[in-house]
């Protein structure tokens, strides 16, 4: 242990330049010609500090972490510029040269730990391939310092957990267990990627803290990729924010959240702006238009859900929160009907639904439509825009021809695509929040009462889910719909419910109008929920976890 | 089709050749009564007769013109193998996609039953169907299909396995389509790409597999032109030194060559991989 930290010393001081990009260029294939996706950028990297890449997707920032370890992706090349870590030019250096540093002196850690793991190997395996490959210590002391990092992560019992298999500890642990891995062999530089997007609130905080403190107590330079602004806030000494290859903007941290210059940053950060204007509660006695009625389900053998009950009123959201595996979106697949409960009912408008989607009626599947997490794999990827959104005109309302394509070009109207440039194309050739919005609109053409909006906002860009956000809630005053909001991003929540209902493994821990949720005091496991989401403030994470200590210290 | 061209020009040079290949066959295949110099069944001259200026390739052993008889086994060999490989796709791939859409009991029965045609050896099974059920080209063409469905059952299957967990699927069945409209509009249009190759390969096998069953003398019967049978009927003439009987063999050889050149390509289409 003192052994490498005391090499890393010897490599150079705190403050000394690490890395130095100048002018990087690189190039992407797409059809069949290279295009300049990384139009010159320059970063400087000290020793010791950790640089945030802010961005929408496509801004290239993952583009320029990995070439900050001289790499680019299958389709990629980099094209133009130098790429100085610790006086050697990675673009221009050879294979083996490079072979040389990664692992050693540069590390990555990619976005899904889940992925990036090999199923068939177990943790400690994987961690000490790259300290006994590069020769820096035996099998033995690297297993001794894996257990060593392991406790500094924090994970549960670090002295055996490395002898599992990565489908074996939860995503949180495994993100944590590859911060570990990359600090395998104490590097001067790791490139996070993402590292926190796939994960819940609740694990979020902990693995940034983790990541935090390791990264500290060695002294590591790292550039942090995200495209969340309250995360960023709490990683980075600095922030330099990218748009289209291009820097809009660059600051220390403080600064940079305090006043932002650029147009585009403000943007940004203005984002979380949007906020429903609140409407009158439901009235008493008034007949809910969908009620779940103490559903409880399981798949096969293992119970997920337990007595769930909520309703839904005419023209409010309900959102329904928590983290992942909490049931949120298998009571999604009871309503729909998709998955039979095994005690409960729905009621839509008073009277039951048949439990399997199969035995509805074609009015009643029409009156409950469903939009999707992930608008890639919701659109079929062979049907183009016209088909996608006149089928169900044609099924539910038997619209044919003309009648059919003016429907549809109402319907693109509404959700804000010009029905010229969008009827004819493949979704392939739509942008994610674009393809999100045909979604809308196939849910729209079913005319229906309810919709479920299952994390619709999740895998898009704030910006881009800000849009989709107004249009919902353009299209429920508009036509008074119902929405069901699945959710697990407490600012979402904020924006646009009427009432909440909070799960936890398979139950409902809290429900009420959203102001008595957001109202102290809190249910234990709601207090948690919302004093993990990360706030725009430097030393936001800090404070929080001291609270959080000063209060189990106080148990 | 002015797409199409465009592709085949900026394709590699083996897809090229695979290409003109094919056409070529179809060609042949579509004209031989036009192209073919004598009959099919014509016998013309001696037994064996060398090559010269009126027998272009010689004659075979009843002394009939070989290259008539290569030209229109062309129409025999290609034709048969492609009903017999169309064939093959409509039963294994409906099946695949029932399978897999359905899931449940049907998948498991289908399933079982498959591996039950798929452990006894396919040669030798159909050398025992064709031995009860008689050689006549429609026994053939079924007894070939049948068999060989059970590998495009796997492959439907395992690629409409992949496409019904899309979500675009559930999205279809909530809104109550049946399962014509899902199999043929939702599933179908996303598994073309594996099955359009697997069609040009499993053509190849199919076409081999009728030739080896000509050259036993179970396929395609006399006095019907065929590939296979010729080489087993002029096979003789190589202790001569006469390279005859391998020209119906390297027209094999050739056509398996160029399909999978084409398929090659197709599939590194299709798949989205660059370089």
């Amino acid at each position: 242990m003192s052994k490498k930290t005391g090499k890393s010393e010897a490599r150079g001081q705190k403050g000394d330049v690490l890395l130095e990009i100048r002018g990087l260029k690189i190039e992407g294939m797409s059809g069949d010609e290279w295009n300049e996706i990384v139009h010159g950028i320059d970063v400087t990297l000290r020793r010791g500090e950790v640089l945030g890449l802010i961005g929408e997707s496509g801004a290239g920032k993952s583009t320029i972490g990995l070439a900050a370890m001289g790499f680019s992706r299958d389709g990629c090349r980099i094209s133009g510029g130098e790429i100085l870590f610790d006086g050697v030019d990675l673009a221009k250096s050879s294979r083996e040269q490079q072979r040389r540093l990664r692992g050693a002196r540069i590390a990555y850690v990619a976005q899904s730990a889940a992925a990036a793991f090999n199923p068939a190997h177990r943790l400690i395996d994987q961690f000490a391939e790259a300290p006994v490959q590069h020769g820096i210590e035996s099998r033995g002391a690297a297993e001794k310092d894996a257990i060593d990092l392991y406790e500094r992560l924090r994970l549960p019992d670090p002295e055996v957990i490395g002898l599992r298999y990565p489908h074996q500890v939860s995503g949180g642990q495994l993100q944590r267990a590859m911060t570990a891995m990359a600090m395998a062999c104490r590097p001067d530089l790791i490139v996070f990627d993402e590292p926190t997007t796939a994960l819940d609130v609740t694990t979020q905080i902990e693995v940034l803290a983790a990541i935090k403190d390791i990264v500290n107590q060695f002294n590591t330079a790292a550039i942090y990729i995200t495209h969340d602004l309250a995360v960023v806030a709490q990683m980075a000494d600095r922030i330099m924010v990218l748009r289209y290859g291009d820097l809009v903007e660059e600051a220390e941290t403080a600064e940079m959240m305090a006043n932002p210059k650029q147009d585009y940053t403000q943007s940004l950060w203005a984002v979380r702006s949007f906020q429903k204007q609140n409407r009158t509660e439901a009235e008493e006695g008034v007949e809910p238009i969908l009620r779940i009625d103490g559903i409880s389900a399981s798949y096969g053998k293992v119970p997920v859900l337990y007595d769930v009950s909520f309703d839904l009123h005419r023209g409010q959201t309900v959102a329904v929160v928590g983290e992942s595996g909490s049931g949120k979106s298998t009571t999604a697949r009871v309503i729909t009907g998709l998955l039979p409960p095994s005690e409960g009912q729905i009621l839509f408008k008073g009277k039951p639904l048949p439990p399997d989607y199969r035995r509805r009626s074609k009015d009643q599947l029409r009156h409950m439509q469903m939009i999707y997490q992930m608008p890639d794999t919701a659109l079929n990827p062979k049907q183009r825009v016209r088909e996608i959104i006149g089928r169900p005109l044609q099924f539910y309302l038997g619209l044919r021809g003309k009648a059919k394509e003016a429907r549809i070009r109402e319907l693109l109207e509404l959700i804000e695509l010009d029905p010229d440039e969008f009827i004819g194309r493949l979704p392939g050739e739509l942008s994610g929040g674009q393809k999100q919005r045909v979604c809308i609109a196939r849910a729209l053409a079913a005319e229906p009462e309810v919709i479920i909006c299952d994390e619709v906002t999740s895998a898009l860009d704030q910006l881009v889910a800000e849009g989709i956000l107004r249009l919902l809630d353009r299209l429920q005053r508009e036509f008074g719909l119902t929405y069901m909001f699945i959710t697990h991003d407490l600012a979402t929540v904020r924006a646009i419910a009427d009432s909440v209902v909070v799960m936890l493994q398979g139950r409902v821990v809290e429900s009420g109008p959203k102001d008595e949720i957001f109202t102290p005091p809190h249910h234990e496991y709601t207090e948690l929920l919302l004093s993990s989401v990360p706030e725009m403030e430097v030393g936001w994470l800090e404070k929080v976890l001291a609270n959080r200590t000063m209060e189990s210290a106080g148990n | 089709m002015e797409n199409f061209l465009k592709e085949l020009r900026k394709a590699p040079f083996s897809a090229q050749f695979g290409m003109a290949v094919v056409v070529l066959y179809v060609f042949v295949a579509i004209f031989a009564p036009l192209l073919a110099p004598y009959g099919e069944r014509q016998i013309v001259g001696a037994e064996y007769e060398p090559w010269s200026q009126t027998f272009l390739l010689g004659t075979d052993n009843l002394g009939r013109d070989m290259l008539s008889r290569i030209l229109y086994g062309a129409q025999n060999t290609i034709g048969i193998a492609f009903a017999t490989t169309l064939l093959a796709f409509l039963i294994g791939g409906i099946l695949g996609f029932l399978a897999s859409t359905l899931g449940g009991w049907v998948d498991t029965v289908l399933g079982r039953l498959i591996d039950i045609l798929m452990a006894i050896p396919s040669l030798i099974f159909a050398l025992m169907l064709l031995t009860i059920f008689g050689t006549n080209v429609l026994t053939l063409i079924l007894v070939i299909a049948i068999l060989d469905s059970t590998r495009i059952f796997r492959l439907s299957r395992a690629v409409a396995m992949n496409i019904v967990v899309m979500e675009f699927v559930e999205a279809a069945r909530l809104r109550g389509e049946g399962m014509g409209w899902i199999i043929r509009r939702e599933i179908l249009p996303n598994a073309m790409a594996p099955l359009v190759a697997e069609f040009g390969l499993r053509f190849c096998f199919v076409f081999l597999f009728i030739s080896s069953l000509s050259f036993l003398g179970l396929g395609i019967q006399p006095p019907t032109a065929d590939w296979g049978s010729m080489v087993r009927d002029n096979a003789t003439l190589i202790s001569f030194g006469d390279i005859t009987p391998l020209i119906p063999a390297g027209a094999i050889a050739l056509l398996t060559v160029g399909v999978n050149f084409v398929v090659d390509w197709f599939l590194h289409k299709s798949s989205g991989l660059k370089e």
